[in-house]
């Protein structure tokens, strides 16, 4: 149990959480191990089988904390929700943006602009790094396609068009992505991205931090009344939490990514840190996903600045900016949204 | 329910208080239901709650408290729910509003009292010409006597909320010294949205060498 910018997480399986007063207890065998006071907590994500009082959770509901419960595995489960309550205009104006060619148009551009960037900031930084001359091509080529991308970003006049390019770019980043694995190349070999299940280690792990960061843009856009389900890059399909998943984009490369080629280039985890299920699909194990779980963290901690704001903040506020800046434009304060970029 | 209003049309008391503060304030709470708690706000909820505990009305020394009455003003369309109001052997109304928390500008409390006491007249049928704030921390009375040009204003104040709850409009952000103190700073983004260069900021966007 680790709160962390108000985020708890919960991953001792058996355990149980309970609300005495205003704090709240974590019990391991009728034994108290952790408590927090409740001020401090913003919302929670259990992992697997993590017992919660029916109190604990009508206070989380009374007080709209997010409660979130994941597989012990890491996948999505289920979510608390308490009673609907929100900025009905702001809704009003998410669902109106739908209807407005050019509005939804210009937010799906710059989220994908956005991605575009921060993909290629990330293919930058590890051409400088790489010892392998052709890995150090690969990668270069592929930053100058990136380059021509956010350009052709720019010019996009359609939504099909944005999304055209959001497919080539992905392509091309996925293709170079195991070329950034220095270390244990072996053990993180990477042919392409898959999922569903994950059928490799660098799969299996960025799927799981994947799901992290998708958590954490679900509760920044209900933190701040937008309806998580309704997008504009991503098609609405029912239970596809879309407007969440629009607002991942630009954060994969700066968060997740980054966080899943550290992990392997400091070799915080090595191959031992996976299981092969049945049938061909990896899994990372419970010690593994505590690593993962302890690094996210610590990332969601570090400052960077944010160059739209001008400002330092922690990275793991940063979701949570970005609904802000998304709500106050759709409410007509500011003429665009733009994504998060760092340099 | 005062009759003659469309439920939409009625204007609380409180939110007088916000847009003597700042209209985007009001907007923010009234128009958008942005309603962010941090600990300023929940203590004052907190002392609030036993402010307005019916149960705990009752007489003093001959002069009897009533807590937490509804107030309304047909006229004015106006409703709200007072801290404590007192009456004094005459029966003459004295609101007397509860404030945690740092001293704000008395101006704003000076409107919100005065409302309670345009409702408290027309409830009872009689003149009240002074009520007070009381301040939790220092716990000082200061007494507030509401003059021709105070009920005018507030008045107008009414009429000006009541136009921008209609017109579900949100005023820009006034990105001054009162934003640092307003509970509602992080929904805001008073000095983000005030300095951001959208137009730069989609150059840098596009510009890979950026
Ligand atoms: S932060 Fe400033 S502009 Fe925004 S509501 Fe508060 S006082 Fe008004």
């Amino acid at each position: 149990m680790k709160p962390l910018l108000n985020t708890l997480y919960v991953q001792a399986q058996g355990s149980y959480l309970r609300l005495d007063h205003e704090t709240l207890k974590l019990e391991v065998e009728r034994k108290l191990v952790g408590q927090v006071p409740l001020q401090h907590i913003g919302g929670m994500v259990v992992f697997g089988n993590v017992m919660v009082s029916p109190f604990l959770m009508h206070r989380f509901g009374d007080d709209g904390r997010s409660l979130v419960w994941m597989s012990q595995a890491g996948r999505f489960k289920c979510r608390l929700s308490g009673p609907v309550t929100g900025n009905v205009l702001l809704r009003k104006a998410q669902y109106t943006a739908q209807s407005e060619p050019t509005a939804a148009f210009h937010i799906a551009r710059n989220i994908v602009a956005g991605k575009v960037k921060n993909s290629r900031t990330v293919v930058q930084r590890a051409a400088r790094e790489a010892e392998d001359a052709a890995d150090r091509v690969a990668l270069e080529e592929a930053s100058t396609f990136l380059a021509a991308s956010l350009r052709a970003a720019g010019r996009a006049r359609s939504l099909d068009e944005v999304r055209g390019v959001e497919g080539r770019a992905g392509r091309v980043y996925f293709e170079v992505f195991g070329r950034m694995v220095r270390m244990n190349r072996d053990a993180f070999v990477f042919n392409g991205r898959n999922r569903r299940p994950p059928r490799d280690r660098v799969n299996a792990l960025l799927s799981f931090v994947y799901a992290l960061v998708r958590g954490d843009c679900v509760a920044a856009c209900e933190g701040v009344g937008l309806d998580p389900q309704f997008g504009y890059l991503h098609a609405l399909r029912s239970g596809r939490p879309s407007l969440a998943l629009d607002l991942m984009e630009e954060l994969r490369p700066v968060i997740a990514d980054r966080l899943v080629l550290s992990l392997i280039n400091r070799q915080q985890l090595s191959g031992r840190d996976f299981e092969p299920r049945p049938g061909g699909s990896v899994n990372l194990t419970e010690p593994g996903r505590k690593t993962v779980l302890a690094a996210y963290q610590s990332r969601k901690q570090k400052e960077t600045t944010h160059p739209v704001i001008g400002q330092s903040v922690p990275l793991g506020l940063v979701p949570h900016l970005q609904a802000r800046l998304l709500a106050r434009h759709l409410r007509g304060d500011s003429a665009a949204y733009l994504p998060f970029t760092p340099k | 329910m005062p009759g003659g209003w469309a439920e939409e049309e009625l204007v609380m008391i409180s939110a007088l208080e916000h847009y003597s503060y700042c209209p985007r304030q009001c907007a923010l709470i009234h128009v958008e239901h942005v309603y962010d708690e941090n600990l300023y706000t929940l203590r004052g909820t907190r002392a609030h709650t036993r402010a307005h505990d019916e149960n705990e009305s009752g007489s003093e020394e001959g002069v009897r408290i009533e807590r937490g009455m509804p107030l309304f003003s047909e006229r004015l369309g106006l409703i709200g729910k007072s801290d404590i109001v007192e009456f004094g052997p005459d029966e003459t109304p004295f609101p007397i509003e509860y404030k945690v928390g740092p001293r704000k500008e008395n101006h704003h409390d000076d409107l919100q009292l005065c409302a309670q006491a345009l409702c408290l007249e027309e409830m009872f049928g009689g003149g009240v010409p002074a009520g007070a704030v009381f301040h939790h921390s220092s716990r000082r009375r200061r007494e507030v006597v509401f003059t021709e040009g105070l009920r005018r204003e507030t008045e107008e104040a009414v009429g000006r909320v009541r136009e921008m709850i209609l017109a579900s409009e949100v005023p820009p952000p006034v990105a001054d010294a009162r934003c640092p103190k307003c509970s509602l700073f992080d929904a805001c983004m008073p000095f983000t949205l005030a300095q951001m260069d959208v137009k730069a900021g989609l150059a840098r966007l596009f510009d890979p060498e950026r």
